[in-house]
């Protein structure tokens, strides 16, 4: 008996599930049943963290993001931090130079504007320290009840070198796949202060913008294949989406996998596999293999990516399947969760 | 079944219900200590759901470790 | 971490496999009985690291697996009224009851909450006095002293709005069932580290002599596994099977004495159902009559709640070792994560769901 890895399964619900939005199998699945054939383009196709598009012989790279987060500020940052650089990461990821942002917000009645201040000032912070402005947005309003305080949207548009292609399909078999710092620590800490999950913690969220270290690449003379950030569904969501995409086989070293040990305190005690907790200012980049030792190097030397590693090789074998090597020598593969993440008690 | 973890013990809280805070490397949460009550500051004990269930005998698990190393031979 | 990195050595591992290799001279089942013991196989590969004559089973030792569709069902009508807070473990938020989950519940207003403790949802209850707080008591041995504090505490607090739903169970009649079985095909027993902390090891001693049946106690780290395993390929080898224990750094053979007591004031023993294998007698916890206004069951009229298995779902077979999961015909097809239709598809620790992640390409 065999598994058709792509066979589009029908949707279970006839209603919106939260593990629709985690990142996960069910995700991937509700975008391929009902967005994507309705959106149906080469740019949408590519199946990338931004669009590239060709405007009058220039290069743009285009996306947007929505902020949901709860709690709104968590150790380490805030919502509005999250907006900026989680869309400053996404045209970051096509090699991009981030230069302009949109914010739409959807505040709820009875939303204090003392908080909102707080927020849109730590949103100019991040966006003067990434070197973008913010340059058009909308507000709404909604009856008290029907948000949750405070709904963040991000579009932007970044300039893309020249010559230069990043994305699942350039990557091939030979690759170094690179991880720009530990694992797993956004994730820990909104789950650390969320309601339910009470825990002490010293955890603080990884949030922080990624453009430099891509920058510091290019400039270093090191063209990756591609680049994704990792959010929901962790680090293993991003190798899965790109051995899916790039049709190619992703082998990665359990042991080289950098996690700090509050991150592996906290999932021990939950029950949580690291690889699958959220980041929000970790990438993954493929490098040809002939390059990952300088990749490395000019990674380690930029501020966000002291702790670069080398997790893994492209391969040929099994496209579209992560396998991890165990600590002990074993292989299994390293699935996509169908939905979020549950802390398990047995 | 019964996903359960070793921590060290770092405080004790004595009261109708024994609780206290254990420490799971770098994470302390507080845990109900109460079918522990040998349980001191520094033992060592195995949480399942918000509960101690034991007390880790260290000099056991020493041993253990001897027939461990013995295992990999001259 | 101390006691776990040092037991996920690959360099210590290394001679437990050689010596397991030198040990064995021809076949042997053994039979895993805990979830977290498959989940820790699974995840390390250790089954891998075996040689071949020795085949592992996954025992019926998920308490997430084993809940009754009847029980889900009733936590999902109790769960769906408006005037209750539902608090529950995170794996049984997506276990499939005959029509929905309690995961549906949520996307359709209900108060679904997911705790770490039951003392968290006793928590709830005391922040929310005028809702009603239900905490689903799913577990074994282990999480039968826990669950009874909760209860124990809502009394002395006099919180009027806690209940709990209660599907408890119990390893050793469990063990006798898969043991009675005519189609039987395990050799020895891993026993599960945690519950035998709780309630010591003596339960044991008969099973292994009247089935001749070596019994090690284990933990759940690979060093541990690996132990474990040795321990009972020895005991085979040599034509013995008694109980011993691996897992000596926690377990006493009395088990834990305060933890027992406080069981039995709370729980009394009665007979249960078992997802996919059918009643077992005596093989469950239920609260005690002194406890009766903590009891969800009665506090909500939920008599008769409750639809049919899945008919093409052969978990109770897997459970039991009987099967392998790839040997059931919805295995992977009908029955996947994302539409689980046994709870062993669902929960981390589930023989199918863990073959689904972890296995899915290999030849077995």
């Amino acid at each position: 008996m065999d598994f058709q890895l792509n066979c589009p399964v029908p949707l279970r619900h006839d209603t919106i599930q939260m593990a629709h939005g985690g990142g996960g199998r069910m995700m991937r699945d509700l975008l391929e049943a009902v967005m994507l054939p309705a959106f149906r383009s080469e740019a949408l196709d590519a199946r990338h963290d931004a669009a590239v598009l060709s405007v009058d012989g220039c290069r743009l790279a285009f996306t947007t993001d929505t902020y949901v987060v709860r709690p709104r500020f968590f150790p380490g940052g805030n919502i509005g931090e999250l907006a900026v650089y989680g869309t400053v990461n996404d045209l970051a990821m096509a090699g991009a130079r981030p230069l302009y942002l949109s914010v739409g917000m959807v505040l709820e009645e009875g939303y204090a504007i003392e908080e909102l201040r707080r927020v849109v000032a730590s949103m100019k912070a991040a966006a003067d320290r990434c070197g973008v402005s913010i340059v058009t947005g909308d507000t709404k309003v909604v009856d008290r009840g029907k948000g949750d305080g405070l709904y963040l949207n991000t579009a932007g548009i970044g300039a893309v070198p020249r010559g230069l292609q990043v994305g699942p399909a350039q990557v091939r078999p030979g690759d170094a796949v690179l991880v720009s710092g530990d694992v797993g620590r956004h994730g820990v800490a909104v789950m650390s202060v969320r309601e339910g999950i009470a825990f002490g913690t010293p955890v603080e969220s990884d949030c922080g913008p990624l453009h430099g270290l891509v920058r510091a690449l290019l400039d270093g003379g090191v063209a990756p294949t591609c680049l994704r950030d990792a959010t929901r569904g962790g680090l293993a969501a991003v190798l899965n989406e790109i051995a899916t995409d790039g049709r190619v086989g992703v082998e990665v070293l359990e042991a080289d996998i950098p996690v700090i040990p509050g991150v592996e305190g906290a999932c021990e005690m939950l029950g949580l596999d690291p690889l699958y907790v959220a980041c929000e200012g970790r990438m993954v980049a493929f490098v040809p293999g002939d390059a990952a030792a300088r990749a490395l190097e000019i990674l380690r030397a930029t501020p966000g990516g002291e702790g670069a590693a080398r997790i893994g090789t492209v391969t040929e074998k099994g496209p579209g399947t992560v396998i991890l090597r165990t600590r002990l020598g074993t292989r299994r593969i390293l699935d996509l969760l169908s939905g979020e993440q549950l802390p398990r008690i047995c | 079944m019964c996903l359960g973890i070793p921590g060290k013990v770092v405080d004790v809280e004595e009261g109708p219900l024994r609780l206290g805070h254990v420490a799971f490397g770098d994470v302390v949460k507080e845990v109900c200590l109460a079918f522990v009550p040998a349980a001191r500051p520094g033992d060592y004990v195995v949480v399942h759901a918000g509960s101690a269930i034991e007390v880790i005998d260290e000099e056991k698990a020493l041993r253990a470790f001897e027939a461990f190393r013995l295992m990999e031979g001259p | 971490m101390r006691f776990v990195d040092e037991y996920r050595d690959a360099a210590a591992a290394r001679p437990w496999i050689e010596a397991i290799r030198a040990l064995v001279t021809r076949p042997w089942a053994i039979m895993e009985v805990c979830g977290g013991q498959t989940h820790s196989i699974v995840r390390f590969g250790i089954d891998e690291l075996l040689p071949p004559e020795i085949r592992l089973i996954h025992g019926p030792g998920c308490p997430v697996c084993v809940t009754p569709v009847e029980l889900v069902d009733k936590a999902v009508a109790i769960a769906s009224r408006p005037d209750v807070i539902f608090c529950s473990f995170g794996d049984m938020l997506r276990v499939p009851g005959s029509g929905s989950d309690l995961l549906e519940v949520k996307s359709r207003g209900g108060d679904v909450r997911i705790v770490y403790s039951p003392l968290d949802a006793l928590k709830v209850a005391q922040d929310n006095p005028l809702r009603k707080v239900v905490f689903f008591a799913v577990g074994f041995e282990t999480t039968a002293p826990a669950n009874a504090m909760a209860v124990a505490e809502a009394r002395r607090r006099g919180l009027s709005n806690f209940s709990v739903l209660v599907s408890h169970v119990l390893v050793p009649p469990a063990l006798e069932a898969v043991l009675s079985s005519p189609q039987r095909q395990v050799d020895g027993l891993l026993a599960a580290g945690h519950v035998c902390a709780i309630m010591g090891t003596g339960e044991y001693e008969p099973i292994a002599k009247r089935h001749r049946v070596p019994i090690v106690v284990t933990a759940f780290e690979p060093l541990d596994l690996l132990q474990g395993i040795h321990m009972v390929i020895r005991q085979l080898e040599e034509g013995r099977h008694e109980v011993e224990n691996q897992y000596d750094r926690l377990v006493r053979p009395e088990g834990n004495l305060p933890a027992r007591e406080l069981v039995r004031e709370v729980f009394r023993v009665k007979d249960r159902a078992w997802r996919g294998i059918g009643v077992i007698p005596m093989s469950g916890l239920g609260l005690r009559e002194a406890y009766a206004a903590f009891d969800a069951e009665r506090v909500f009229d939920v008599e008769g709640v409750g639809g049919p298995e899945s008919p093409h779902c052969r978990s109770g077979l897997v459970l039991q070792g009987i099967i392998r999961p790839r040997e059931c015909p919805a295995f992977g097809t009908l029955c996947t994560p994302d539409n689980p239709l046994g709870a062993t598809m669902v929960s981390n620790e589930g023989a199918c769901a863990a073959y689904y992640r972890y296995r899915r390409h290999a030849t077995d």
